[in-house]
C-alpha cells in the first residue's frame, strides 16, 4: 500500500471536516469557555482569563452532590447490569425451547419509550394518597417500610435510580453478549470436554477470554453511559433533580445552562470539561486493563 | 488398546415433518481394531466416518450397540473419563493461550490424587511437544504458527494425558498439498513410536490408504470393506469401493459376459471362468490396460499426457462409464499418432459386478 497518497486524504475530508465542525471546535470552544471569567452571554464579554470557573464550580455543594451521585451510579450500576447481562445470556444460550420468547422479552425495554418506563417506575415506588405503590406492597409483607421511593431518604431514591438504570441498560447488553456467546465455536467446548473440564473452568478459561472483546466494549461504553447519565434521573424525580438531591455531572451542565439557575455558560462549560477529564481517565484505565485481559 | 465395536448404531430423527422417516448415520458397525494399529475411516462426506468417531469419543451416544476400550464398555461413559485424544478438523486450539497452556491445558483439568505439580505438567509438555518437534515454539500464540505447526499443537495437547486411543477428525484437511504430505509420515512416526491404535478420518483414499494400518470404507452410514489398504485396492467388494478407492479412478465399462468371454461392445476382452451368462459392470484400474497393436478393446484415442515415468493415454469407449479412460502405461511404450488404440486387460486388475447391485463377481 501507497503512504501518504493525497487522495486518501481526500476520501477523509468529508468525515473528517463534519467531526471537526461538530466535534472538534465545540470541545476547543468549550475549553476556551471554561477559562473565560465573568462571561456574559448577551454582551458576550469577559473580565479576565483563569481557572476561577473551576474553583467556582468544585466547591458547588450542588456540583459534588452530583458528582457523588454519579459516581455512586456508575459504580453501582456497570458491574452490575454487565454481570446479569452475562448471567441472563448464558441462561438464554443453554436453553432451547422457549429462547426466541424469552430472548423478545429480555428486550422489550430496549425498544420501549423511556418516559413510559418512567410511568411504570411510578406506579412500582410512588407513593400517592391512595397507594404506597407495589415495591412497599411487597415490602409490608415482610413487615418492612413504607419507605418513599421517590420523595424519601437518599438511599431509597439512589436505589430507584439504580435499579431503573440497571433495567434499561440490560437488554443491549444482553444482546450483545447473546450473539458474542452464540459466537464461539462449538469445537473448543467439545475439545474441553474430551479433556474432561469442568463447567465453571470452562467458563472461566474458554468462554470469557472468547467473548472478552464484547464483554470489554459493554464495559466500556456502560462507563460513558453511566457517567452521562441525565434522563434517567428526570423521567422519576423530574427536573428539579438539584432540590431532589439526585443531580447527576450533566444534570448539573443542563442546569447551568439552560436551568431555572441558569445562564452560567463559562460553569457549565468548567463542569463539562471536569466530566471530560474524568470519562477520559476511566477510559484509559479500562484500556490499559484490558490489554491484559482481553484477547482479540 | 484394542477397541471393539459391536452393532454400533447411530440414528438421528427426522427434521422434515412430511416425511417422519429417521436419519441413519451409522448402521450396525461391528469392527475390531487390533492394539496399536493405524486406522482409516475412509468414505465420501455424509457417509457416517465423522459421527463414528464422535461415537469412539463419547461426544455423542449411540442409539444402539457397545463400544469396548480393551475389555472395559465404555459406551455410557462420558467423553472426559474415557481417556480419549481428538483432533478436530480445524485443530480447536485455545487461541487465547500460547502453545504451552494449550499442551497443559488438558492436565490442569485433573483432580484430586491425579493432580499434577506446574513442574510435572510443564515436563510433559515439553515432552509430547519434542514427539512432534515444536518444542521451540512453546511461547507463541496459535495465530502465530502455520498451519502444520498448528496442527502438531493440537497432536501434542492430544497426546499428552497419555490417551487410551487417539482420534483425528479429517487431521491433513486444511493443510496445503506439500505439507499434507509431511504431516501424514509425521502422524505415522507419532504413532509408530507411541503405540497408541489410533483412528483417522479421512475422505482422501490417496492419505488413508498411504499410512493405515487397516482402512474401513464406509457409504451411507454402511461399513463395505474393512481390511488392510492393498487388499482392498486389490479386491474391492463392490462397484463403490471400487471406484472411490485408486488415482485416477478405476475405469467402469457396461459389458456382458457370454460363454465365460467378458464382452465390452461386441468385442471379446477377457476370459472370466466360472461365470454365468449375464450383463455385468466392469471396471479395469488405469494400471490394467497393455497396449497392444492386436489388443482386444478398441478405444478412440483423445490424448497423451506424459508424466515421465509413466504416460497416461486418454480415450473413449462408446460403453465407459467414465467421462474419459485413462489408462496408466510404461513411458517406453510409444503411443502411435493414430485415431484408436488398443488395448489387452490385465486379468487381476478386472473386476466385475453385478450390474443391478454392484455386488462384485467373483472369476
Amino acid at each position: 500500500m501507497e503512504k501518504n497518497n493525497p487522495k486518501g486524504w481526500l476520501y477523509l475530508l468529508p468525515a473528517a471536516a463534519f467531526l471537526g465542525f461538530f466535534l472538534v471546535y465545540p470541545l476547543l470552544d468549550v475549553f476556551v469557555y471554561s477559562l473565560e471569567e465573568g462571561y456574559n452571554f448577551a454582551s458576550q464579554t469577559y473580565w479576565g482569563v483563569g481557572s476561577y470557573n473551576y474553583a467556582y464550580v468544585l466547591h458547588d455543594p450542588y456540583f459534588l452532590q452530583a458528582l457523588k451521585n454519579t459516581f455512586i451510579l456508575v459504580i453501582i450500576t456497570v458491574p452490575l447490569s454487565t454481570g446479569l447481562a452475562l448471567l441472563i445470556s448464558l441462561g438464554l444460550s443453554s436453553i432451547g425451547k422457549l429462547r426466541e420468547l424469552y430472548q423478545t422479552v429480555y428486550f422489550l425495554p430496549y425498544v420501549t419509550n423511556t418516559l413510559a418506563v418512567g410511568l411504570v417506575f411510578m406506579i412500582l415506588f410512588k407513593q400517592t394518597p391512595y397507594t404506597d405503590g407495589l415495591a412497599n406492597l411487597i415490602l409490608s409483607r415482610f413487615g418492612l417500610g413504607p419507605v418513599d421511593f421517590i420523595g424519601g431518604p437518599y438511599w431509597a431514591k439512589m436505589f430507584v435510580l439504580c435499579f431503573y438504570t440497571v433495567w434499561v441498560v440490560m437488554p443491549f447488553k444482553i444482546l450483545i453478549l447473546t450473539g458474542a456467546l452464540a459466537s464461539v465455536d462449538q469445537t473448543y467446548y467439545n475439545a474441553a470436554k474430551v479433556d474432561g473440564t469442568g463447567r465453571l473452568r470452562t467458563f472461566t478459561r474458554i468462554t470469557l477470554p472468547m467473548i472478552s472483546p464484547s464483554l470489554f466494549y459493554l464495559v466500556i461504553t456502560g462507563f460513558i453511559g453511566a457517567f452521562k447519565a441525565y434522563s434517567d434521573a428526570v423521567a422519576l424525580f423530574g427536573t428539579d433533580l438539584n432540590a431532589a438531591g439526585m443531580n447527576t455531572i450533566v444534570g448539573y451542565i443542563y442546569d447551568m445552562l439552560y436551568g431555572d439557575s441558569g445562564g452560567y455558560p463559562s460553569y457549565a462549560s468548567a463542569a463539562a470539561m471536569l466530566l471530560f477529564a474524568i470519562v477520559l481517565t476511566i477510559t484509559c484505565i479500562n484500556l490499559l486493563v484490558s490489554k491484559k485481559h482481553v484477547h482479540y | 488398546m484394542k477397541v471393539t465395536l459391536q452393532h454400533l448404531t447411530k440414528t438421528y430423527p427426522s427434521r422434515n415433518k412430511k416425511q417422519p422417516q429417521e436419519v441413519v448415520a451409522v448402521n450396525d458397525f461391528t469392527f475390531e481394531i487390533p492394539d496399536g494399529k493405524l486406522i482409516g475411516l475412509l468414505g465420501p462426506s455424509g457417509c457416517g466416518k465423522s459421527t463414528t468417531l464422535n461415537l469412539l469419543s463419547g461426544l455423542q451416544k449411540p442409539t444402539g450397540g457397545r463400544i469396548f476400550f480393551g475389555d472395559d464398555d465404555v459406551t455410557d461413559l462420558p467423553p472426559e473419563h474415557r481417556g480419549v485424544g481428538l483432533v478436530f478438523q480445524n485443530y480447536a486450539l485455545y487461541p487465547h493461550l500460547t502453545v504451552k497452556q494449550n499442551i497443559t491445558f488438558p492436565l490442569e483439568n485433573r483432580k484430586g490424587k491425579d493432580k499434577l505439580t506446574r513442574q510435572q505438567m510443564s515436563d510433559m509438555a515439553l515432552e509430547a511437544a519434542k514427539l512432534v518437534q515444536i518444542d521451540t515454539l512453546m511461547d507463541r500464540k496459535p495465530s502465530e504458527l502455520s498451519g502444520g505447526q498448528q496442527q502438531r499443537v493440537a497432536i501434542a495437547r492430544a497426546l499428552v494425558k497419555m490417551p487410551r486411543v487417539l482420534l483425528l477428525d479429517e487431521p491433513l484437511s486444511n493443510l496445503d498439498a506439500r505439507l499434507r504430505l509431511q504431516t501424514r509420515e509425521e502422524i505415522r512416526r507419532i504413532q509408530r513410536s507411541t503405540g497408541i491404535t489410533t483412528v483417522f478420518v479421512t475422505h482422501d483414499q490417496e492419505e488413508a490408504m498411504s499410512i493405515s494400518d487397516l482402512i474401513v470404507v464406509m457409504k451411507d452410514g454402511v461399513v463395505q470393506q474393512t481390511g488392510r489398504p492393498q487388499e482392498v485396492y486389490d479386491s474391492p467388494a463392490n462397484l463403490f469401493v471400487a471406484k472411490f478407492l485408486g488415482n485416477p479412478p478405476i475405469n467402469v465399462f457396461d459389458g456382458s459376459v457370454k460363454g465365460q468371454v467378458l464382452y465390452i461392445g461386441e468385442e471379446a476382452v477377457l476370459e472370466v471362468p466360472g461365470v454365468e451368462d449375464q450383463s455385468v459392470t466392469a471396471a479395469v484400474r488405469p494400471e490394467g490396460f497393455v497396449l497392444s497393436d492386436t489388443g482386444a478393446l478398441t478405444c478412440s484415442l483423445t490424448g497423451v499426457e506424459v508424466m515421465g515415468r509413466d504416460i497416461s493415454v486418454i480415450s473413449t469407449h462408446p460403453n465407459s462409464r467414465n467421462a474419459a479412460i485413462r489408462s496408466i502405461i510404461a513411458a517406453e511404450n510409444a503411443v502411435r499418432d493414430a485415431e484408436t488404440v488398443r488395448f489387452d486387460l490385465k486379468k487381476n486388475k478386472v473386476f466385475l459386478f453385478r450390474r443391478e447391485d454392484g455386488a462384485r463377481i467373483l472369476f
